[in-house]
C-alpha cells in the first residue's frame, strides 16, 4: 500500500486520487478535482468515504474558498517541483481562510523543500514512489530559526529577538 | 588597525540568530552536497538547489557567486575572501555588476567548506542565483552623500533578513532583484530593478518609499513604473509580501523569457498590476510583520556615524590643491576618483579594478589584503563593491588622501579613470560564462589599449561604456552611454552598438546603431563615434548631452559611411 509523510509520520494512504477519465467513482476516500466534484455531485451524496479535492497551482482559491473549508483533506499539486505557486495557496488557505483540516502537497515536490513548504502550512507530503520517508522526514527541519512569518511561526523573528 | 581608534565598521553584525540560521544553511547545503554526489539527488533536483547557494556550473569549472549585502564589506571580509581566493580558487576574484563577487574556478566538492569559511565571517551564497529573491543592491556613497534623503542601508538589511530564505518565495517564476535609492542622485539603477525602492519624505516628513516595479535589463529592457507614490516605512516588508505573492501566483511559469514580473506589470498595466497589489496588501496590512520603531532603530543602530574628527577642512583642500600641482599624476586621481562628502574635511575614495590589460573587476588575493589593509588605515576598516565594479573607502581624511594614492598606485588600484570610457562595466562573457554568445574582456581590453592617452580620455570626460556578452545583459549594455552587446552570427561573435542609454533617474534604454561589427572593428567604430562627439560638443556638453541633442544619425553615417 502506498505511504506518504504526515505530521511528521510515515503513514499508510487512506485516499485515492479519481482519474481523470474516470466516468463513475470507486469507493473509498476519494481526493477529487473542483470540476470533478461538480460533475459527480449526486454520486458524492450516496458516498460513504470521506471527499476531499485537490487544486492545481492556478487556482483561483478566492473563489471557491467556501466550499473547501469543511473537507478533511486539501491537497495542491505541483506539476514540477520548481513550481512555487503552492507555496502562496497553502499560506492564503491556513492564514486567512483558517483552513484546519489536512493540507498535503502532491505531483513533483522533493525532499529539500519539506522545510519551506512545512512552514507554509503543508502538514502531509505525497512523493513519487521509491523516495525513503522517514529519511525524508529528516529535511523538515532543516532549520531552527526563521526570520519571517509564516503559518508555523506568527510572530516574526524582529519581534522576538 | 585603525590608526583613528577602534572604531568597528560601520556595519550590520551578527547576533546568536544569525549565526544559527547561516549555519544551519551551510550544513543544509553539506548534506545536499553529498547527497548529490551520492547519486541520490539528481541533476534537476541539485540544480535549484546549488543555485540558491550560488553555485553555477560554467563553461570551464563551477562558479560561487558570494553575496555582498548591498556592496559593504569589512577588511576582515575581504581578507578572508583573499584567503578563499588562494586556497580554494587560483588566487583572484571578480566583482560583479551588482556588488557581489564571484569564484570562477571552485570544487564543488569543497563548496561546502567554503560556505563555512564565509559564514565565519558573516558572509554568504544565499540566493545569489536561481529564481529567487536576490542580493538587495543600493548606493556605494550610502551614508556619506551630500545629496542623501536617508541612509538605504537599514533598509537594505531589513530586506536582507526578509528576503533570506523566505518559505514562500524560494520558486519564483524568475530570478528577483530589489534596489534602494536615498539621495536624490541615483547611483543605485534602482528603476531597471524588479523592484525599485525609492525613498521619500511626505508633505508631514514621514519618511516612506516610492515603490517601482517591472525594470530590467535582460532581453527585454524597461524602466520600471511607481505602483505607489507614498508606503509609510513601517510597511515595508508586508508591501513587499504582497507585491512578491501577486507575482509567485501569476507570473508566467511557461516560458523562461516572459517570466520576469515586468512581463507581467505590462500585460496587466502598472494600474492593474497596482490595484492586485493594493488588494493582497489590504490582508496584509497592519499584520505581525509591520515593522517596529524598535526593530527600525534597532537595525540603525549598526550604521551611525564613525568618529569623524572636526578638521579644518579649507586648510586641507589648500594642501590638496598645493600636492596637486605638484604631481599630474595625483592630479588627475584626485580629478577622477574622489568623491566629496556631506562631512566637511572627509572624502570618497573609490580604487579602480580597471587598469588595461586586466579583465574589469578582477582583483588578486594580494590586491584584497592590500585593500583591505588601506580600508583599515584610512576608511575605518569598512569598504564597499559598487555596481560598476570598483571599490569604494568612505570616510578617508582629506589629509590622508595623498598617502592612500600612493599606497593605492603601488597595489595597481589607482588607475585614474573612473566614470571615463575606461572604466568600463564588463560581465565575464564567453571566457568563462556558459550562457554567453561572445566574448566581452577581449573587447573591453582593446578599448582601453585604443584609447590609453588620459588627456584624450579626460578630455572626453563623463562616458559610460557597458559591454555584455550576451543578452541576458549582466554588463547593462542597454543603459551604457555607449553599450556593446555581443552577439552570435553562425558561429562567429560580432557586437551590435547601442547609444543613449543611461542608469541614473533619467533612465533610458539605449538604441541600436545599425548592423554589428565585427570584433576588429569595434574600436575603429568607437572612435568614429566619439570623433563625432567631439566635432559636435558644445561648450561642456557630455557625451551623452550631445547625443540626445543631435540625434543617432549622424553617429550612423560616419559608422556605416552614407545613409543615403
Amino acid at each position: 500500500m502506498a505511504q506518504l509523510l504526515k505530521d511528521y509520520q510515515v503513514v499508510e494512504e487512506h485516499w485515492s486520487i479519481v482519474d481523470e477519465q474516470a466516468e463513475s467513482l470507486p469507493c473509498g476516500n476519494l481526493l477529487l478535482s473542483v470540476s470533478q466534484r461538480q460533475q459527480f455531485a449526486s454520486q458524492l451524496k450516496q458516498q460513504d468515504g470521506k471527499v476531499g479535492i485537490w487544486l492545481d497551482g492556478n487556482a483561483e482559491i478566492e473563489e471557491i474558498v467556501e466550499s473547501l473549508l469543511d473537507l478533511p483533506l486539501i491537497a495542491i499539486k505541483f506539476p514540477k517541483f520548481v513550481d512555487g505557486r503552492g507555496f502562496s495557496l497553502a499560506r492564503l488557505l491556513r492564514e486567512r481562510y483558517q483552513y484546519t483540516g489536512e493540507l498535503r502537497a502532491i505531483g513533483g515536490i522533493i525532499r529539500d523543500q519539506l522545510y519551506l513548504l512545512r512552514r507554509c502550512g503543508f502538514n502531509a507530503f505525497q512523493f513519487a514512489e521509491g523516495v525513503d520517508l522517514s529519511e525524508a522526514a529528516k529535511s523538515l527541519d532543516d532549520f531552527s530559526e526563521a526570520y519571517q512569518v509564516a503559518t508555523d511561526q506568527t510572530i516574526p523573528l524582529f519581534r522576538r529577538r | 588597525m585603525n590608526h583613528r581608534g577602534t572604531c568597528p565598521p560601520q556595519m550590520y553584525r551578527y547576533d546568536s540568530y544569525d549565526h544559527k540560521i547561516l549555519d544551519e544553511r551551510v550544513n543544509q547545503f553539506r548534506d545536499q552536497t553529498h547527497r548529490y554526489l551520492a547519486g541520490e539527488i539528481s541533476d534537476e533536483e541539485f540544480l535549484p538547489l546549488r543555485l540558491q547557494n550560488g553555485l553555477y556550473v560554467q563553461r570551464l569549472a563551477p562558479m560561487l557567486r558570494i553575496a555582498v549585502p548591498y556592496g559593504l564589506l569589512s577588511s576582515q571580509q575581504v581578507r578572508k575572501l583573499a584567503h578563499i581566493a588562494r586556497v580554494y580558487d587560483k588566487g583572484y576574484v571578480h566583482f560583479t555588476t551588482r556588488q557581489n563577487i564571484q569564484l570562477n574556478w571552485p570544487v564543488l566538492e569543497q563548496v561546502p567548506d567554503i560556505l563555512a569559511e564565509l559564514a565565519s565571517v558573516e558572509m554568504h551564497a544565499i540566493q545569489t542565483s536561481g529564481n529567487c529573491i536576490r542580493n538587495t543592491t543600493t548606493d556605494q556613497f550610502a551614508g556619506v552623500a551630500a545629496d542623501e534623503i536617508e541612509d538605504p542601508r537599514p533598509w537594505c538589511e531589513l530586506i536582507r533578513q526578509w528576503s533570506t530564505i523566505h518559505p514562500e518565495f524560494a520558486f519564483l517564476p524568475r530570478k528577483f532583484k530589489i534596489a534602494v535609492c536615498g539621495s536624490e542622485q541615483d547611483r543605485a539603477a534602482f528603476l531597471l530593478h524588479d523592484i525599485g525602492l525609492q525613498i521619500v519624505k511626505n508633505s508631514d516628513g514621514e519618511l516612506g518609499f516610492e515603490v517601482f516595479v517591472g525594470g530590467g535589463l535582460g532581453r527585454t529592457p524597461v524602466i520600471g513604473s511607481s505602483i505607489r507614490k507614498f508606503l509609510p516605512k513601517q510597511h515595508l516588508l508586508t508591501y513587499l509580501d504582497a507585491i512578491l505573492r501577486v507575482y509567485n501566483r501569476y507570473g508566467n511559469r511557461d516560458n523562461k523569457y516572459k517570466a520576469r514580473i515586468k512581463i507581467l506589470v505590462k500585460a496587466w498595466t502598472p494600474e492593474v498590476f497596482a490595484e492586485r497589489v493594493e488588494a493582497e496588501w489590504e490582508h496584509l496590512k497592519e499584520g505581525p510583520a509591520t515593522l517596529t520603531h524598535t526593530e527600525i532603530s534597532r537595525i540603525k543602530s549598526f550604521f551611525t556615524a564613525p568618529d569623524y574628527q572636526s578638521v579644518d577642512h579649507a586648510k586641507l583642500d589648500a594642501q590638496l590643491k598645493t600636492l596637486g600641482a605638484q604631481s599630474k599624476a595625483f592630479s588627475r586621481w584626485l580629478e577622477r576618483n574622489i568623491q566629496p562628502q556631506k562631512q566637511l574635511g572627509y572624502a570618497s575614495v573609490t580604487l579602480s579594478l580597471k587598469p588595461a590589460g586586466v579583465a574589469p573587476g578582477d582583483v588578486t588575493d594580494l590586491q584584497l589584503e592590500c585593500i583591505a589593509d588601506l580600508a583599515d588605515r584610512f576608511s575605518f576598516g569598512e569598504l564597499r563593491a559598487t555596481h560598476n565594479q570598483n571599490i569604494v573607502l568612505v570616510d578617508v581624511l582629506k589629509s590622508d588622501l595623498y598617502e592612500l594614492w600612493q599606497q593605492a598606485k603601488a597595489a595597481g588600484l589607482a588607475t585614474p579613470t573612473i566614470g571615463t570610457i575606461n572604466d568600463i562595466i564588463c560581465c565575464p562573457g564567453g571566457d568563462y560564462c556558459a550562457l554567453a554568445n561572445a566574448k566581452s574582456i577581449p573587447v573591453a581590453e582593446a578599448i582601453q589599449r585604443k584609447f590609453s592617452d588620459l588627456d584624450y580620455v579626460y578630455d572626453l570626460g563623463d562616458l559610460e561604456l557597458n559591454i555584455s556578452g550576451c543578452m541576458n545583459a549582466c554588463g547593462h549594455h542597454h543603459v551604457g552611454h555607449i553599450g556593446i552587446l555581443g552577439v552570435d552570427k553562425k558561429g562567429q561573435e560580432w557586437y551590435q552598438i547601442q547609444l543613449g542609454g543611461s542608469a541614473n533617474k533619467n533612465a533610458s534604454l539605449g538604441k541600436v546603431l545599425g548592423p554589428s561589427l565585427a570584433r576588429d572593428a569595434v574600436t575603429d567604430g568607437i572612435e568614429k563615434l566619439l570623433d563625432v562627439y567631439i566635432e559636435n560638443r558644445l561648450d561642456q556638453e557630455s557625451f551623452l548631452s550631445t547625443y540626445q541633442r543631435i540625434g543617432i544619425e549622424k553617429f550612423k553615417e560616419r559608422v556605416y559611411g552614407s545613409t543615403s
